[in-house]
């Protein structure tokens, strides 16, 4: 984006403002503009809940805060949707550093989540339970680090389109899942998964979900070193940034496109295993649940900063669950709590546009540039 | 710029202590007198738009509304997934005081079975669940319906019909073929499609069937793909189960005549419509809350039909049914209310061509299927009487699968 630091004249024509971009703004500002845009989107729902429905948008939206953190139940269940989804943004974050539009998170949720399904129904009481739940990490890393690899190689040797490919890989991940879940289904031929009894990940200190909580917050903190410290996480900037550039510096892009897309993957394999073996105990095709797209946005709204994403994801998921509750409450279709969340989110990106670029008056072109 | 923080920091305990002053409100409500404390969760796989969620949650409307429950006595939770979501709102609903919890769909078992042992003073009703009777968790209860019977009375109007088309010379009675759409090789599906077939050749003896599974409960472009598949292979009339328009839109297109499932396709389909039977939920629905206002237990399987109200049959469609089916239906349905007719009985049906006199169903589910219960004696099939949910599971003679889902 920061190419592209000239005006930009978007009509030449009769629009009274052209966009500029802005060279910098101060934190506090950049924040101001969320907070705006959080209150308009606020104030746009709020009128359309009483034009549409009648309901007291101030009680609305208390019910909203209520649904997501009203019992330590939801609040350990806020949580923990929070960590899984942004184990899966964090994933998706270095291939789209590099710009490398890896949308194949799903597939590689589930694959990872299919390994380990395999694992807890197979070598379930062959070997101890932590011995046991070590083999179910370490494969499901491997199935999601060889999904992500496949469309990586393909780009490299044959510069196949990776959107494309990572996509599709996609479908064929939710055909395997769907296949092994009716033949492993309980009983025979009804469709429904069956219980996963052994190497469930233990709970700890009586809280079943913490495991997987810490286990994210520690995949959070190593990709914040690794891709603002490590020479690795610099190379993947760089190529992302300019291809020729990183072959000119003595970069190879091949090898850092693949290792990327290995990263990527595994950590999608980690939120297999912890869907897997930490919440659900069972495996279906919709495991994933939409994750793998959710996490683009959540990816792309934290700028690609895990400690960033750590609120995006926390705002998506505070907002889905407050959303659920609505309908709850008020006996609407779950349709009109999707359409507030919608509206919210899109104030919000909507705000990073105001905060990359402002409008300028076309009548005062000479007035000195200052934000 | 302390200003600003400072000021996030207001804004951050402000919603804070809402949320808590929220919470608290919650408790203080509970005192109050025995019936207006009583609460009742559902937890819905889909919603409305799903003709299966639809038929419950119409009847938990009419059911809550009879009793004279208030909205804030109910609460609905619907778009609820087979996974660990379902424990989730199960626990949930527990936490937000309701004294019973139901849930729809198949798949919800495990996790309520989870929530039931977790919060013992709260009573889990599952519909279609088969675990209660052999997991002995006292506030755990099943729930189904005789839907084979209705099915049964389905397949007499299917057979009607076929008599009609062999009178008229429209087909031999050897064509008299029809074609049925279910979801998974799995003992609900065979226990209703096996029923409809028996119902149609008590009245058309020569009657044969085939059978195209789909592998989902629900989709819309697979189950017209299945029925269109029928009707190529020259059958004259399509049932189904599964939840979508997919089959009776192939056949109102097709102009084939179809017994429907879940409620009326009428509208849709007025030339080729002839029957439906349906399960309804509310005479249970009003059991379980009149059980848990008065004290009393309930039931760890409960199973009941057309006396109850639970096995219904939708109007016949005069324009595509044979003349008198509706008769025919009233008799044959007060003979199996008194009796004298059963579904199952071994004199109208052959495995291999032989009469059975001895079956063990899988009854308790475990992961080999082991068969483990006899459910033949007084020369019929006992189909729900040792748990709710169907366990027929007999490839009879007629009958031709195309494929196996399972």
């Amino acid at each position: 984006m920061k190419k592209v630091n000239n005006s930009l004249h978007t009509s030449h024509f009769s629009s009274p403002f052209h966009i500029v971009k802005r060279d910098d703004i101060v934190w506090w500002k950049a924040w101001m503009f969320r907070v705006i845009s959080v209150i308009l989107a606020l104030i746009v729902c709020g009128v359309i809940t009483i034009s549409l429905t009648g309901i007291n948008p101030v009680k609305m939206y208390l019910t909203m805060i209520e649904g997501a953190v009203g019992t330590t139940r939801l609040v350990w269940n806020l949580f923990q949707n929070t960590a899984i989804l942004l184990c899966v943004s964090l994933a998706v974050t270095p291939a789209f550093k590099m710009r490398f539009w890896n949308i194949g998170a799903e597939g590689q949720v589930l694959i990872g989540g299919l390994a380990t399904a395999t694992c807890m129904i197979f070598l379930g009481g062959t070997m101890p339970t932590p011995l046991l739940i070590l083999v179910m990490l370490v494969l499901s890393i491997l199935a999601g680090a060889v999904w992500g690899l496949v469309p990586a190689y393909f780009k490299t040797r044959f510069n196949s389109n990776e959107t494309l490919f990572t996509l599709m890989m996609n479908y064929i991940a939710i055909q395997i899942v769907a296949y092994f879940t009716l033949e492993w289904s309980v009983p025979k031929g009804s469709g429904t998964p069956r219980t996963l009894e052994m190497g469930q990940l233990p709970a700890l200190f009586g809280q079943k979900y913490l495991i997987n909580i810490i286990i994210v917050v520690i995949i959070t903190v190593i990709m914040y070193i690794y891709l603002k410290y490590s020479k690795q996480g610099y190379e993947i900037s760089v190529v992302g940034e300019s291809e020729n550039t990183a072959k000119y510096i003595g970069i190879s892009v091949k090898k850092v496109m693949l290792r990327t897309m290995a990263i990527s993957g595994a950590i999608c394999g980690i939120a297999g295993f912890l869907l897997v073996a930490g919440t659900d105990h069972s495996l279906k095709s919709d495991t994933a649940g939409g994750r793998g797209f959710t996490a683009i946005m959540v990816s792309w709204l934290g700028k690609f900063n895990p400690l960033f994403m750590i609120l995006t994801s926390f705002l998506i998921v505070f907002l889905q669950k407050g959303a659920s509750k609505i309908s709850e409450v008020y006996r609407l279709n779950p349709s009109f709590s999707d359409i507030i969340t919608g509206i919210i989110i899109f104030f919000i990106i909507g705000s990073e546009f105001f905060i990359n670029y402002k409008l300028k008056s076309n009548k005062k072109e000479t007035e000195a540039e200052r934000c | 710029m302390k200003k600003i923080l400072s000021l996030l920091m207001v804004a951050v305990m402000l919603v804070a202590s809402v949320a808590m002053l929220s919470a608290c409100g919650e408790k203080a409500n509970d005192k109050g007198a025995v019936n207006a404390d009583f609460k009742i969760g559902f937890i819905f796989l889909h919603d409305e738009n799903s003709t299966y969620d639809k038929n419950f949650l119409d009847a938990a409307k009419e059911a809550t509304k009879e009793l004279g429950l208030t909205d804030e006595q109910v609460i609905y939770k619907v778009n609820v997934p087979e996974g660990n979501e379902c424990y989730e709102a199960a626990a949930d609903l527990a936490d937000q005081g309701c004294d019973i919890v139901f849930a729809n769909s198949f798949g919800h078992e495990p996790y309520i079975l989870k929530a039931a042992k977790e919060f013992p003073e709260v009573e889990f009703c599952h519909a279609t669940g088969t675990t209660a009777h052999t997991e002995n968790v006292a506030n755990f209860h099943n729930a189904f319906a005789s839907i084979y019977e209705g099915r049964y009375l389905a397949g007499i109007a299917a057979g009607m019909k076929l008599n009609e088309m062999i009178e008229s010379g429209k087909i031999t009675a050897e064509q008299a073929k029809m074609g049925y759409v279910g979801a998974f090789t799995y003992a609900e599906v065979i226990s209703g499609y096996t029923s409809f077939y028996l119902g149609a050749k008590s009245v058309c003896p020569s009657v044969t069937m085939e059978v195209q599974f789909t592998g989902s409960w629900y989709d819309e472009a697979l189950e017209k793909e299945a029925a269109t598949k029928l009707l190529s292979n020259n059958c004259v009339l399509i049932s189904q189960h599964a939840d979508s328009m997919g089959a009776p839109t192939a056949c109102e297109n097709a102009g084939v005549p179809n017994v429907s499932y879940n409620g009326s396709t009428k509208s849709a389909c007025p030339n080729t419509f002839i029957v439906s039977s349906r399960i309804d939920w509310a005479p249970y629905f009003k059991y379980i809350i009149n059980a848990n206002l008065k004290g009393e237990a309930i039931v760890a399987d409960w199973c009941e039909g057309f006396e109850a109200g639970s096995v219904k049959l939708t109007e016949v469609n005069e324009q595509a049914a044979a003349a008198g089916t509706q008769a025919a239906l009233d008799e044959a349905k007060a003979k199996l209310i008194s009796g004298e007719i059963k579904v199952f009985d071994t004199a109208n049906f052959t495995v291999e061509g032989k009469t059975l006199d001895s079956y063990k169903a899988d009854v308790d589910t475990d992961e080999a299927y082991t068969p483990d219960t006899e459910v033949i004696a007084d020369g019929y099939f006992h189909e729900s009487e040792f748990r709710s949910a169907p366990y027929f599971d007999l490839q009879i003679d007629g009958i031709t699968l195309l494929n196996n889902m399972f």
